[in-house]
């Protein structure tokens, strides 16, 4: 418990395991990269166009404008979160791909950080390459999306060490259906990217606030439509916190997993 | 004296309460190979685990190359080569790539590893397999692979368990020969091994442990004569019990020892043993050299382990 809070030892090595899952991953990059755009597009598609007849507008938009920037950062929480959990999952047990690293000068706190860095580099990838969609279909126009990239890297790690958590208490695949169905779905749902939380019961607003996706969703969505106010310095400001909270606590639990 | 590679003094392993091993001393000195014996859940796997930095050490001293094993871990395992029991190649990227990646974590820049990587391929003989994905090798083909990663890293020590558990004959002794060579480069070696053979073939020295202690140490031959004498006659037990025999024997000197069903007459003097063949001849025998299987199972009992 002591070592608990005594700072991660993590220095650059953790690239090298950042690298490495790179590499891995450029075999198969294809597929992968084909599920990440298909999956938001249809989101778009069956609830942008689906329900734009019967919902005209939300907060002077169309519905679809409404949900773009949302179902973007809600792909790179899918990205991220699906790669530090059956990701993660399969090199610490499957290919016990950790136990070979961690007897080079490799330590497991690097191993962590590292696949927690890789993990957001999937959510970051996944968002960059539906933006220019959504750009090219008009659904966001405000100059403020320069700034989008930094956004997707912090939700990206926020997404990753929360599910390299679980990774590190998982004692099967099976395990993470209660992530994802308790933890990750109902973020996505009530996270204000379909509607707008001020109109709800002030109950479910506060609720939302306890969300990670909420802070990334209201961010999102502020670049996108360039309303752009002080109040989001807040919801960055939660979003590091609780990323270095996060991350601090997975890579220990990932440490005590390991090592016995 | 020769420079001491691993020492290791009162170095104790608890698993939440349960000791794996309980305070066992040994060093290990350079350009040796040093071999660890033991039935299932002797403690020989947790010791390894402990010399590479794997497992803490829960109390004890253990030194590597001079340095503390509690502190050094990077400077340590940067001059050391692993070979886990269970192989852990990285499926989804080929032979070679298994080798660069690997590379990748001791630094080693990266024309430097294409060097190494192409000559350990060579040296393990699996320079035609190099574009090949992992899942496609046949088991001693992983085996070599995983002892040529561990030696991209030019380790001064190398440590082995079970390397060649699970192998053919010939995968067996194209590994032995290679770490025959590795011994005679100067490198130190550690290994695990359930394979008398393998020890025997392999180790300078040795130690056999069992319930997490070390029982006996010493060098195979040595180990051979102090406990099992030179040869062995093995005998069907006869139906009236091993007194007749051991009554006929009476005049040499021999030790024996009854399991099960067959009866182990130990002696150094086989010539006359066998003079008294009459003695056994009825239930039908066999002669042979004693080996390190004998002391093994002498010092560790012949019941089965889980």
């Amino acid at each position: 418990m002591n070592d608990f809070l005594t700072p991660p030892r993590v220095g650059r090595r953790a690239f090298k395991v950042w690298q490495r899952d790179r590499d891995a991953w450029y075999k198969f990059y294809k597929p992968s990269l084909i599920g990440n755009i298909a999956e938001p597009v249809l989101f778009l598609l069956a609830f942008g166009f689906g329900l734009s007849k019967y919902i005209t507008d939300v907060g002077g938009m169309p519905y679809i404008n409404f949900i773009a920037p949302g179902i973007v950062i809600s792909s790179a929480m899918n990205a991220a979160s699906f790669e530090c959990a059956f990701g993660s999952f399969t090199r610490m047990s499957a290919q016990k791909t950790y136990d070979a690293i961690i007897v080079t000068p490799v330590n497991i706190e690097e191993v962590a950080a590292g696949d927690i860095m890789w993990g957001a580099t999937k959510g970051f990838i996944s968002a960059m390459i539906i933006l220019p969609i959504l750009v090219l279909f008009g659904l966001i126009e405000s100059p403020w999306l320069v700034l989008s990239p930094l956004l997707f890297a912090l939700a990206g790690l926020m997404f990753a060490s929360m599910a390299l958590i679980v990774t590190a208490f998982a004692p099967s695949y099976d395990f993470y259906a209660y992530y994802f169905s308790l933890v990750v779905s109902p973020m996505f749902f009530f996270s204000g990217i379909f509607f707008p939380l001020d109109t709800m019961p002030e109950w479910v607003s506060m609720a939302a606030w306890f969300m990670p996706l909420t802070h990334a969703v209201s961010v999102s969505r502020a670049l996108a439509t360039g309303d752009v106010s002080f109040t989001l310095l807040g919801d960055v400001l939660w979003m590091l916190v609780f990323t270095l909270a996060t991350s601090w606590v997975a890579i220990k639990f990932i440490r005590r997993r390991l090592v016995k | 004296m020769p420079e001491v590679i691993i020492e290791a003094s009162a170095l104790h392993k608890e698993y939440s309460g349960f000791p794996a091993v309980k305070g066992i001393d040994f060093a290990v000195a350079k350009g040796e190979c040093f071999g660890f014996l033991g039935p299932n859940g002797a403690g020989k796997t947790t010791t390894m685990n402990m010399v590479q930095g794997y497992s803490p050490i829960t109390s004890g001293t253990l030194t590597v190359f001079g340095m503390d094993r509690r502190k050094d871990h990077r400077n340590i395992n940067a001059r050391l080569g692993v070979v886990p029991q269970e192989n852990n190649l990285d499926p989804d990227i080929t032979v070679l790539e298994n080798l660069l990646i690997y590379a990748r974590y001791f630094d080693i820049p990266k024309s430097v590893a294409r060097e190494r990587a192409a000559s350990l391929l060579d040296f393990m003989s699996l320079t035609d397999k190099k574009d090949e994905r992992i899942p496609k090798l046949s088991g001693g083909m992983k085996r070599r692979l995983m002892v040529a990663r561990a030696l991209i890293n030019e380790p001064e020590l190398i440590i082995l368990d079970e390397p060649t558990t699970g192998l053919d004959p010939q995968a067996r002794h194209m590994i032995w020969q290679r770490l025959g060579e590795l011994k005679s480069s100067g490198r130190t070696l550690v290994l695990t091994t359930h394979y008398m053979e393998e020890a025997e073939h392999l180790c300078d020295r040795l130690v056999i442990m069992d319930g997490g202690k070390i029982l006996t140490e010493g060098t195979p031959r040595k180990l051979i004569k102090k406990y099992v004498k030179g040869s062995v006659v093995e005998l069907a037990m006869p139906e009236s019990g091993p007194a007749r025999v051991l009554e006929c024997l009476k005049g040499i000197e021999f030790e024996h020892e009854v399991s099960g069903s067959v009866l182990y007459i130990y002696t150094e003097d086989a010539a006359t043993a066998l003079d008294k063949a009459a003695c056994f001849a009825a239930s039908g025998f066999r002669h042979r050299q004693a080996t390190l299987e004998d002391v093994f199972l002498k010092l560790t009992g012949r019941e089965l382990r889980e």
